[in-house]
């Protein structure tokens, strides 16, 4: 009895010897957070990539972990960074950058490059896609799941109420003349904009397009007071109460899609994050075009970016840089918006023959890209959570008919400027 | 003696397991609450010190705060009554004899079982306008499409609809238990004294559940400022605060403003106004209970 207890013990030390040798031969490990924000399986498409990583890096471990919503992630690494037990890099909101540097939490990418080909890589993405990342000088972001808002419009109804299908709206007054005409010939609305969720995401583009920005590159000025911001929010309210080409009060993010794939709109403003999936589901003939301009085109991008922890070692750090350059490499970034719909962050990814051939066969895809050129960085200042919020009660009250535009924008503006006041 | 002081040690080696999860969980977490109300939220930038009540002087004077406790309020009155009368009601109804009451039973109870998560996405879809359920009937009948969640005048209307929904069938078992414990002498009794239905149910079933009310009254409330599972996938509070909750105010300071202290002072705020009317309560009730 007592020598079979012995034997299996030291069955049982070998065995974890040998297991600690093995996982040594993982020289680092990774832990990674990463959110999901819109349909699809994107998770699998994660692994997959990861997967290919580690092949290609036998000496360092990734544990991708899906987070939850963009909120989730930011709550779990920083809860993480608290305990002590911290991931080394992960994807988290663009816009988060300010919280994070408030909070000590990450690393410029500016230490971390060294060679001049690293250097380079940093200049390699689109530059608006950049904005969101850089502040102080210094880049604290990677774009990795990024999109711009786009305009899912549905052919059949544009041909039903006698309008060219392939000619969508061009202009801010297009967009209400469709709209008419949509809906004294069918029985759908004319156009949907979600107003709940992510109302100032929406609201970033109106009022780019009215040509004004939301906030300043430090992220301690805001200007939601500025006449044109007033200006794109009374066109908003105007859709819904006074041209009657869009329901009064709010419009959910969560259930828009449905709306747009039963036909009950004919044009919604979304997320090209979306693309796939309407692709996959839309019963009818649909087309993807940019935002109508009023002064101008524009949008606001989107989506996440990829952050390094400092919490991490140096050794951990360079191997997160190894994993962020496989993962925003063009042929994984072209890999990626296929499979989601989001866009290929470098111009070097459009060039790839994958994604060349992609879109070739469906230009839809090429809308978010092109829109790039008009785009402009997501609301993100100092206390983001609370400005952002604001901007989404200000935007809420007024399309619900509670407050003007003016006085609501007004208000907005006097609490944002109260609670910026230190952080300049 | 001895034997005594055995017992004792008997009794607190019992007891301890309870009383350091209940510290871990309950007492340290409350007290570090407390405490931290008191602070300003530390980051790199400005360092967490001592301010007093500032943060329940910003809480007194934030404009959003206020309306959540006006919501709260209301959300409380308007789910408590209606579910704890459906709840009586329905009791009654299966305790009778009928066909499929067991069926009836499961039908009533089913809510309670499936995830608040869950069942906010199913009644999603049931608001949406046009393309929701409700729209659907009501645009067959001939009226108008109403956008629901997305009004403000219906919005918090809405959720306690679905409050009312999903609580009625839980506290209706407590009212079943209650109802099959009530003697069947006294039924009889009141026959034979001639007394109505409705009379023998005035004088007679209601008192004797005066006790199982008490309980599922306070139930009631406290799941009234605590359960705010629906508005994350729903509202998110919207629009413009309309159907924002005390709970969903609290979470979206310390996780979206990433503002601890502040949601420490709101809990501190919302733990006093939960301690007022438990207390209120018990009072209220005491004296027209019936405990046999």
């Amino acid at each position: 009895m007592l020598k079979k207890i012995k034997i299996s013990f030291i069955g049982l030390t070998t065995i974890v010897f040998v297991m600690s040798f093995a996982t040594k031969l993982f020289s680092i490990e990774l832990n990674m957070y990463y959110p999901v924000a819109v349909g699809g399986p994107l998770t699998k498409i994660v692994d997959g990539m990861v997967n290919d990583f580690e092949r290609k890096n036998p000496d360092v471990k990734v544990n991708a972990i899906y987070a939850g919503n963009y909120n989730d992630a930011r709550i779990k690494a920083l809860a993480a960074l608290k305990s002590g037990k911290p991931a080394q890099l992960s994807v988290m909101f663009s816009i988060d950058i300010y919280e994070l540097i408030e909070q000590d939490a990450i690393v410029p990418f500016d230490d971390l490059v060294t060679s001049y080909e690293d250097k380079a890589w940093l200049y390699s993405f689109y530059p608006t896609l950049m904005e969101n990342g850089v502040t102080d000088g210094k880049v604290w972001g990677i774009p990795f799941q990024r999109s711009t808002i786009v305009m899912y419009y549905n052919k059949d109804l544009f041909r039903k109420a006698g309008l060219n299908p392939n000619k969508p709206p061009n202009t801010w007054n297009e967009l209400v003349s469709y709209g008419k005409k949509i809906k004294s010939s069918t029985n759908s609305w004319g156009v949907m904009i979600p107003s709940t969720g992510y109302p100032y995401w929406m609201f970033g583009a109106l009022t780019m397009q009215n040509d004004q920005v939301l906030m300043n590159g430090d992220g301690n000025v805001t200007y939601f007071d500025h006449p044109n911001v007033v200006g794109a929010l009374q066109f908003w309210h105007d859709l819904g109460n006074k041209h009657k080409v869009m329901p009064s009060g709010t419009i959910e993010w969560g259930t828009l899609r449905k709306n747009f794939l039963e036909g009950k709109t004919a044009i919604m403003w979304h997320s090209t994050g979306n693309l796939t999936t309407v692709k996959k589901n839309a019963k009818f003939d649909f087309g993807v075009a940019m935002l109508p301009a009023s002064k101008r085109r524009g949008t606001p991008t989107g989506g996440g970016n990829f952050y390094i922890f400092k919490k991490s070692s140096e050794a951990e750090k360079k191997a997160s840089m190894r994993l962020i350059k496989f993962m925003t490499s063009p042929e994984q970034a072209a890999h990626w918006s296929m499979a989601t719909g989001y866009m290929g962050v470098s111009p070097a990814s459009y060039q790839t023959s994958a994604l060349t051939n992609y879109v070739k066969q469906f230009p839809p895809a090429l809308v978010a890209r092109d829109q790039l050129n008009y785009a402009t960085a997501e609301l993100s200042t100092f206390q983001t959570g609370r400005v952002r919020k604001l901007l989404d009660d200000a935007i809420q009250s007024a399309l619900t008919g509670n407050k003007t535009p003016k006085s609501a924008l007004k208000g907005a503006q006097k609490n944002a400027e109260k609670l910026l006041k230190r952080y300049k | 003696m001895f034997k005594n002081n055995l017992s004792q040690v008997y009794a607190w080696l019992l007891i301890t397991p309870a009383l350091i999860l209940m510290g871990l969980f309950t007492h340290i977490p409350s007290f570090t609450t407390l405490i931290s109300s008191f602070f300003s939220t530390g980051t790199k930038k400005f360092p967490s010190k001592f301010i007093g009540f500032e943060n329940y002087e910003l809480a007194l004077d934030d404009p959003i705060f206020l309306e959540a406790v006006l919501n709260n309020l209301w959300y409380a009155v308007a789910t408590i009554i209606p579910s704890v009368f459906l709840a009586i009601l329905m009791a009654l109804f299966v305790d009778s004899k009928i066909k499929g009451r067991v069926l009836v039973r499961m039908a009533y109870f089913t809510p309670t079982i499936l995830p608040m998560i869950a069942v906010s996405n199913i009644w999603l879809f049931f608001y949406t306008p046009e393309i929701g359920l409700i729209d659907q009937i009501a645009i067959n009948l001939g009226f108008g499409s109403q956008n629901w969640l997305g009004d403000k005048e219906t919005v918090l209307n809405c959720l306690i609809l679905i409050t009312i929904w999903k609580e009625a069938g839980f506290f209706m078992i407590f009212y079943l238990a209650a109802l099959q414990n009530i003697p069947p002498e006294l039924k009889e009794a009141a026959k034979i004294e001639g007394a109505s239905k409705y009379y023998f149910f005035r004088r007679i079933t209601f008192p004797l559940l005066m006790p199982i009310t008490l309980f599922v009254v306070i139930n009631a409330t406290l799941n009234s400022f605590k359960l705010v599972d629906h508005l994350f996938i729903l509202t998110k509070g919207g629009p413009d605060n309309a159907s924002n909750l005390i709970l969903y105010y609290i979470y979206e300071s310390a996780f979206s403003f990433l503002d601890s202290s502040y949601a420490a002072t709101l809990t501190v705020i919302l733990l006093l106004i939960l301690a007022i009317v438990s207390i209120v309560q018990f009072v209220l009730f005491d004296k027209r209970i019936h405990y046999r």
